[in-house]
Parts: C-alpha cells; structure tokens; sequence
C-alpha cells in the first residue's frame, strides 16, 4: 500500500489482501516481493534459444501472437511437464509433436488439438 | 436482498467512515482499525481523505473531486480510495460486514490453575478468596488438595489439550507453599508424563512469599518454575493490607525471602504482582521499590476487585491518579524501549504483545476457553478466581467438563453479547473485562465491566501512542512481541 504502513501482524495481512485488491496481477517476471515498476509479460526463459512458446508479440502481450495457444506452450510439452491446459505427452497427447522433428523448421505442424 | 460482498462498480459507491481510531505519536499519524485489530502509519492523504467524509457519507465522484480541490491529482485520489475501500478504512455499501465470531466448538486447554489449598496464613482484607465480596463457597470441600486429584488434573490436562505441543501448570492458592510437598510431587510427575508424551510442560506459581525457604528456592530454580510474588510496594503500603491474622503486616517477613529468590533463582524472571487499592496508589513510588530497590525483572498493576463500597477500592478520582503515573511510567518505558532496554513495567509489555499481534477478542481472556482453574476438591472452575464457588463449577476433574455450564459461561462472556461494547475502540483488547470483576460488580460474569470502560480507553490510547512511537525510532524492539503469545 502507499498510503499505510502495516506496524502489527494484523495489519501486514490487510496489506497483502489490499495489494492482492489494488496492483495488477504480476506473474513470473518479477520476484515475489519485488518492489518494481511493472514490466512487459515476458516469461523468463524467452527469446533465448527458438522454441515455440513463451514468445510474446510486439507489446510485449499475447493477444497478437498469430498461432493457436497450443503452439505457444510447446516448451510446456518438451521440456517442463505441465499437468493442465496443455497437450500433455504422458497420457493424451504423447504424438503432439511427432511431425516436428526440428522445433525451428517444423514449427507450424504443431497442430491443434481437440480433446 | 444484501448487496454486501457482491463487487459493484467503484464509481457507483457511496462511503462512510469505517470504525477506527486515530492517534498521534513521535509526529507521526497513526490508525488503529477496530474491527481487525490492525495498526497501520499513514500519510497525511489518509487525513485528508478521513477529513472530506467525516461530515458525511459521500458518493465516489464527489469524494475524488473534494480530494482534488484538496492538493490530490485524480490519478493517486483514485488510488487512495480505492487503498482505503479494501482496508476497510471507508465502507460502501458493499464491504463485507463485521462477522460475529463463533463460539469454538473445541477449545484444547493450554493452561490448568490448580488451587493447591484454599488456605491463607495472611489475612489481606481485600482477598477475594476470603473478603467480603468473596464468591466461594468452600465449606465442607477438602482445604488441601491431595496427591490422587492433583494427578487426575495433569492427566486431564493432558488429555484436553489437544495436541498443542506446549502445555502450561499455575500453582495457586490460598497460599501456594502451603502445600509445597504436594506442588514437589506434581513437577515430578507431570513432566515425566509430558516427556512420554514429547510434550512440553512448563510451570509458574504466584506466591505472597512469606514460607519461602533457601530449599524451596533452589527446588524452584532447578524446575524453571515462574514465580509470581503478590506484594504491594514498601513497607508502610505493604502492611496496610497484607498482614497476618492479628493484624500484623507481612512486610519484614517477606523482604528478606524476596531477595534471597530474586538473587537465587537465576533461571526464569521475578515478577511482582501489586494489588491497588485506596490507600496504596502511589504507583511509581511502589514500582521504584520493587524494582530498583528490591530488583523484581517485571512490576505489574491491577486495581483490587471490589464492590464499590468496600473502603478500600479506589474511587473515580484516586484512579484518575492512578492513571496519571500510569502515564508517567509508561514515558519512562517509552524512553527505555528507544534504548533498547527493558524497563519493567509489564503493564505496558503485555498490552503492546497484544497490539504487536493484532488481536481482536471474542473474550476477555482464556477463562473457560484455554485455561481452567481446578481447586483443591478437584471442581472445575473458568479461572483460579471462581474455584470452590459452587454456582460456577464447570464440572469435576473425575469426570470431566459439564459442557452446557461451560458453554452457558462462554456465551455470556462473549463480545457479542456485551451490547455496550459494541461502539467502543477498545473492545478487541478489553472486550467488556475480567469475568470475575464483572460477577463482584454486577451479579453476572457476561456484564461488560462500564466502571472502568474510560481507563480503558485512555490506557489502550497510551500503549498505542507507545507502539507508534517505538514502531517509527524502534521497530525491532517490538520483535521480541512477534514471538511472545499474547493471550495466555
């Protein structure tokens, strides 16, 4: 908060159900407990090496990427196992990316896909 | 139907002031928020924004367009608003209502009184054991408790305790040392009980310290037992009321023995319990005796409980005295907290442990809750104060708590049953006072206690003016509160 200083245990947890009410919501971009100014939605990990996902467009959002959101969190598939909302290669999806043989070449045969 | 927690649009809302209470210190503005507990240091917008709605109740536009012609531009007016609407600082018609507390289904108990013997070599005459407002009843019930009902208590506290990891004994009496075997027998074995069961267990007593012996200190201070010396300051205010059967006062009795106790045992600190009453109020003079001259770690106050025509209780005017040196006291410990030290004067210590934590009570203190006192004939009781009174029994050891008294005392002594209450600041620390007080004074432990409402009032403002004070130049003196319970 800017305007109040939480001094006694009770306060501190107002300040954080005030902060959780009032600031926009800052994901992985920035430590918890940070104090910064807010910065463009860029995962970490981004834009080092090709993979398809976690690429943001030019306003540093999402809303224009031109591929389907399956496309955008290939890396989830690959390389970081995530059990929700993603083709997962464990059980129901395990042939996503049988067509992309090289993320960088073959990127457009990640297809949707349709549970 | 009620709107309340259902989001409407910020635009559309029309705010009032919540409930708080705003004080002053060390040139810094402070707000303590009623409902919650809470302490907050706010800047001079939070004034501004207080200012424009004290008057009345404003809709949003207006509210912003009054802080703008104040100085704030409209992008951090909106802000401030919005800050102060979560906090609950400001209400709208849709801020989430104060929700009544419910009584706890279960409570495991912490901490066990057990009232060794109702019997008192002292005759203090305002005893509430044996005064003249006393409320037990101990004709025809055992005057010592024995070996078989103090070990049935350990093994019911240990068993209505949960599974807390830190349980609690207080030896109490009568006069406690007067059954000192049998206090022996229990530190053997409930710490041997509690280890079997990797528990800890700790133990205190309070004490007027005239059977103290060089053996029993040492017994004291190799168990860690707290002890608690009931005494009244120096001689002449001492022997006023602390005095022997023929009228003799305790004081060179005692004096030696608590020096002897305060230089031996090294292993828990001393504190003194002082009792104030109408002719014994000379509060600093007392707390200089006790603690500078006599050495006790920690000096506590309380005004005796009385009827209001005993001639001992201290009337409206000797209180407003009582509390001026109060007040002087407390800006000593305020000084000595900027320091770092300690000053002694644990009146103001629990209170700022209490505020440190942010509590809100739904009682006034454990009696009945997390703490029960048992007397002597294994009787269960809320607290030390009510054991051997037959109408507020809450059972027997044997056979366990009478749930239905016990619910029936909760639920009078509950804050939301204290109407008077409701519109005072003070509540989450007071939450109408002691049960016991309130039963002297008017015939039911669920009365708020109205006699003392405005000390409250002003001593609560005292200690929260210390913690802004120490808070603002001191902030990590107040860490040793962050760990110590407030609620015993």
């Amino acid at each position: 908060m800017r305007h109040m200083r939480p001094l006694n245990q009770k306060a501190a947890r107002i300040d954080g159900y005030v902060e959780s009410r009032t600031e926009d919501v800052a994901a992985l971009q920035n430590p918890p407990g940070g104090n910064q100014a807010q910065r463009p939605h860029v995962p970490m990990g981004c834009a080092l090496m090709f993979t398809p996902g976690w690429e943001v467009d030019a306003a540093g959002g999402t809303a224009g990427l031109c591929q389907p959101v399956e496309r955008d969190i290939y890396d989830c598939f690959v390389s970081c196992y995530w059990p929700a909302q993603v083709p997962d290669h464990l059980n129901n999806a395990p042939d996503w990316n049988s067509k992309c043989a090289v993320a960088t070449k073959d990127w457009q045969k990640l297809d949707l896909v349709f549970p | 139907m009620s709107t309340a927690g259902v989001a409407i649009d910020a635009a559309t809302r029309v705010y009032h002031l919540g409930e708080f209470h705003r004080f002053h210190a060390g040139g810094a503005h402070f707000l303590y928020l009623v409902p919650a507990g809470a302490i907050f240091a706010v800047d001079q917008a939070v004034g501004k924004l207080i200012d424009s709605l004290a008057p009345a109740p404003l809709p949003h536009q207006q509210l912003i367009e009054r802080l703008q012609a104040q100085g704030v531009d409209h992008d951090a007016a909106e802000e401030l608003v919005a800050e102060m609407y979560h906090a609950n600082v400001i209400l709208a018609e849709d801020s989430a209502p104060e929700k009544p507390q419910a009584l706890p289904e279960a409570f495991p108990i912490q901490t066990l009184v057990m009232n060794l013997t109702n019997q008192c070599h002292l005759s203090c005459q305002y005893c509430y054991e044996f005064g003249a407002d006393k409320v037990a009843t101990p004709e025809g019930k055992p005057k010592f408790m024995d070996l078989e009902t103090a070990k049935t208590s350990v093994d019911f506290l240990l068993a209505e305790s949960g599974d807390r990891r830190s349980i609690h004994i207080t030896f109490f009496g009568g006069e406690t040392l007067m059954n000192f075997p049998l206090l022996k027998q229990v530190v053997g074995y409930a710490s041997e009980r509690a280890k079997e069961q990797k528990r800890n267990i700790d133990f205190s007593l309070t004490t007027n310290a005239t059977l103290l012996t060089p053996a029993i200190i040492e017994f004291l201070s190799e168990n860690r037992i707290g002890v608690t010396v009931s005494m009244d300051g120096p001689k002449e205010m001492h022997d006023r009321l602390r005095v022997f059967a023929n009228g003799r006062g305790s004081y060179d009795i005692i004096e030696p023995r608590v020096r002897a106790l305060i230089q031996n045992h090294r292993t828990r600190p001393i504190t003194a319990r002082v009792t104030l009453t109408a002719g014994v109020s000379d509060v600093i003079k007392i707390f200089r005796h006790l603690k500078q001259d006599l050495g006790f770690h920690e000096v506590g106050f309380a005004p005796v409980t009385a009827s209001p025509d005993q001639l001992y209780t201290i009337g409206a005017k000797g209180m407003d005295g009582v509390l001026e040196q109060f007040h002087a006291l407390a800006g000593e410990y305020l000084q000595y907290a900027l320091r770092g030290e300690a000053h002694g004067f644990s009146n103001v210590s629990d209170t700022l442990a209490e505020l440190c934590q942010g509590v809100n009570k739904s009682h006034p203190c454990g009696a009945g809750l997390g703490l029960l006192g048992v007397g002597p004939s294994g009787d269960i009781a809320p607290c030390h104060r009510f054991v051997d009174s037959d109408i507020h029994a809450l059972g027997h050891i044997s056979k366990g708590i009478n749930r239905e008294k016990q619910a029936d005392f909760l639920r009078r002594g509950h804050i939301d049953s204290k109407y008077d209450c409701h519109t005072c600041w003070a509540r989450p620390l007071c939450a109408g006072g002691c049960h016991h007080e309130a039963y002297v004074r008017y015939g039911d432990t669920g009365h708020p206690n109205l006699h003392y409402c405005d000390w409250i009032r002003d001593w609560t403002n005292t200690c929260l003016e210390i913690y802004g004070a120490i808070a603002a130049k001191n902030p990590a003196f107040l860490r040793q509160f962050a760990e110590r319970k407030a609620v015993q």
